[in-house]
């Protein structure tokens, strides 16, 4: 068993250096797929993380509890959810993004959206509350002095915006239920992975595996990398 | 002498909490003054409105004659500017550090660059501008706060402890720099302290804030002169202690502290007196030594701060007592919380007041 195992971690990673093109396809899919998504969910999510940062008001702790409560929503519940909601019979049907690669995007940014928001709203609040009165004291106005704590918070800023990538690309509910796994359209690394290992084409879902951990792993790196450049 | 800030009546609550109440004090224009207290007394507080970060409930506040409403809290701003106790710095270099205000008072690049050089020349951290500001030592951040003040050339500058638990290296050339701002550039300067000998050396005047009132103000001579009742009552003050001293026979002080100890000090003096020893003046041995200095005392450390190449020791000898020394001894001594150690100092090093 354990000889099959490194047999096929061999073919597989042959099959990543000899530059297949249905891997090339199916990677570059998913990268602008969860990609796209998770820029949505930072365009609707961040301005309003960054109100739940910086400002105190009535049912604040309220929010925060619900996104945090989303955090971790089974992707299938919400696969199956927008399913029915987008499916030719649902109330969101005539949009026609069903099995489209649209459908897939709305819906990662539906999921990473509460990640988005809570990891956005907790870097800025694990800004020292120093910042701010610095920021006074140096001549800023209250408006540029929360832009300040902002941009003080950048580095979890960054981090949010990486889990939320990463959750976006390793799940597979939404992209399945959503996307239909259709062929050179739809199929992106977590489906494909699904679906070859069950059709028993272990190599080809053990060479994609390897490509989709590598995604994960570089992109943390790369942040770590800025991270420390920052000092 | 021409009053600069004024405080009326001012009152600042934080809740149910009253930071100052009532509170009055005039800041003369071109002045070092400083402001004392314990912990809590309302220093931080009375600083920040001063600079106006924060705004009080009631009172009036005058800057430069003019009365500070709502609308003129961003004009003050631009017109001084405070260093925090807390070092707080932006993650980024020590040049965008300085530039922040500059940028923000819109000056050209050429001269911003020029003005940074300058400034971290006055703190003595000259070619210091590419270095991430958050990686220098404890003492070098602070020297980079009170540059990125400095900069800014604002009439009235703030320091809310700028030396609090740093080591003597970093304290005297932060003190250095106050002295010399004020003198050549005529800045005006309040700074919060606990340090009366650096009171002593810099200030012009003083105020004793407590429980969120001033409740002393005058020079130094007159503040030091009149054996101020309230000096010797603060707790945290370093080293302060107040008793009865009496002439020996031999021509120095007797001064009985209470708890049983009497403290000898070579200026003769008799009735109630107030008095304190630098920290960095009292020798630390393991066991008793035989020297000329005519104060030796038994103790336990009660605590210990590291303030990088120095070490700060709360020692009980019956009263608490802070004596300083360098890393290398403390580490030789291999002292911990608990030590039992012999305190030793001239009677030359304490200064009656």
């Amino acid at each position: 068993m354990s000889f099959e195992i490194l047999e096929g971690l061999f073919e597989a990673l042959n099959l990543i250096f000899s530059g297949n093109p249905t891997l090339y396809d199916i990677t570059t899919r998913s990268i602008l797929i969860s990609g796209t998504a998770t820029l949505l969910s930072v365009v609707w999510g961040a301005p309003l993380a960054i109100i739940l940062g910086l400002r105190k008001f009535r049912g604040k702790t309220i929010i925060k509890s619900l996104f945090n409560a989303l955090l971790g929503v089974p992707t299938v519940a919400l696969g199956l959810i927008l399913y029915l909601l987008l499916s030719r019979s649902g109330p969101l049907g005539f949009l026609d993004i069903l099995y489209a690669p649209i459908g897939i995007i709305i819906g990662q940014a539906i999921l990473i959206t509460p990640i988005t928001v809570s990891f956005i709203t907790s870097a800025i609040e694990s800004v020292d509350p120093e910042i701010r009165d610095l920021a006074r004291t140096l001549g800023a106005s209250e408006t540029r002095a929360s832009i300040s704590v902002v941009e003080e918070s950048s580095s979890g800023f960054l981090l949010a915006i990486i889990a939320s990538f990463n959750r976006a690309i390793a799940e597979l509910g939404v992209a399945l239920m959503v996307g239909g796994n259709i062929k050179g359209i739809t199929r992106v690394l977590t489906t494909t992975i699904a679906l070859e290992t069950s059709r028993g084409e272990v190599v080809l879902a053990i060479a994609l595996t390897i490509i989709l951990l590598s995604i994960v792993i570089v992109v943390s790196f790369l942040i770590n990398f800025i991270q420390r450049r920052r000092g | 002498m021409s009053c600069f800030i004024e405080f009326k009546s001012v009152t600042k609550k934080y809740g149910e909490i009253v930071a100052l109440s009532d509170t009055n004090l005039k800041v003369i224009k071109g002045e070092i003054l400083t402001i004392i207290g314990p912990n809590g007394s309302g220093k931080t507080t009375l600083l920040k409105i001063m600079a106006g970060i924060d705004r009080p409930n009631s009172g009036e506040f005058y800057f430069d004659d003019v009365k500070v409403d709502s609308n003129k809290f961003n004009e003050i701003r631009s017109r001084s500017t405070m260093v925090f106790q807390k070092t707080a710095l932006f993650t980024t270099s020590v040049y965008n550090n300085l530039t922040y205000g500059l940028k923000l008072r819109g000056y050209p690049k050429d001269k911003i660059k020029e003005k940074v050089a300058e400034a971290l020349k006055m703190v003595r951290l000259d070619g210091y501008e590419n270095r991430p500001a958050k990686k220098l030592s404890g003492g070098e951040q602070q020297r980079v706060s009170l540059a990125r003040a400095l900069v800014l050339e604002t009439e009235l500058l703030i320091l809310d402890e700028p030396t609090a638990n740093l080591d003597p290296k970093n304290v005297s050339i932060i003190e250095e720099t106050i002295s010399q701002v004020n003198k050549e550039k005529k800045t005006t300067i309040v700074m919060a302290t606990h340090n009366i000998f650096q009171a002593q050396t810099l200030a012009d005047r003083f105020a004793i804030l407590l429980d969120g009132q001033i409740v002393e103000v005058g020079s130094t001579k007159e503040i030091l002169g009149i054996q101020s009742k309230y000096l010797a009552s603060f707790a945290r003050l370093e080293n302060i202690f107040r008793g009865n001293s009496r002439v020996s026979y031999n021509g120095t002080s007797i001064i009985e502290i209470g708890d049983g100890l009497d403290i000898e000090a070579t200026e003769k003096r008799s009735g109630r007196v107030n008095l304190q020893i630098r920290p960095e003046d009292i020798l630390i041995s393991s066991k008793d030594i035989i020297s000329s200095a005519r104060n030796t005392f038994k103790g336990r450390v009660v605590e210990i701060s590291d303030l990088g190449s120095s070490v700060r020791l709360r020692i009980d000898i019956g009263k608490e007592i802070i004596a300083q020394i360098t890393k290398t001894s403390f580490l030789e001594m291999q002292i911990n919380i608990g030590t039992e150690v012999h305190l030793t100092f001239k009677a030359s090093s304490v200064i009656l007041f």
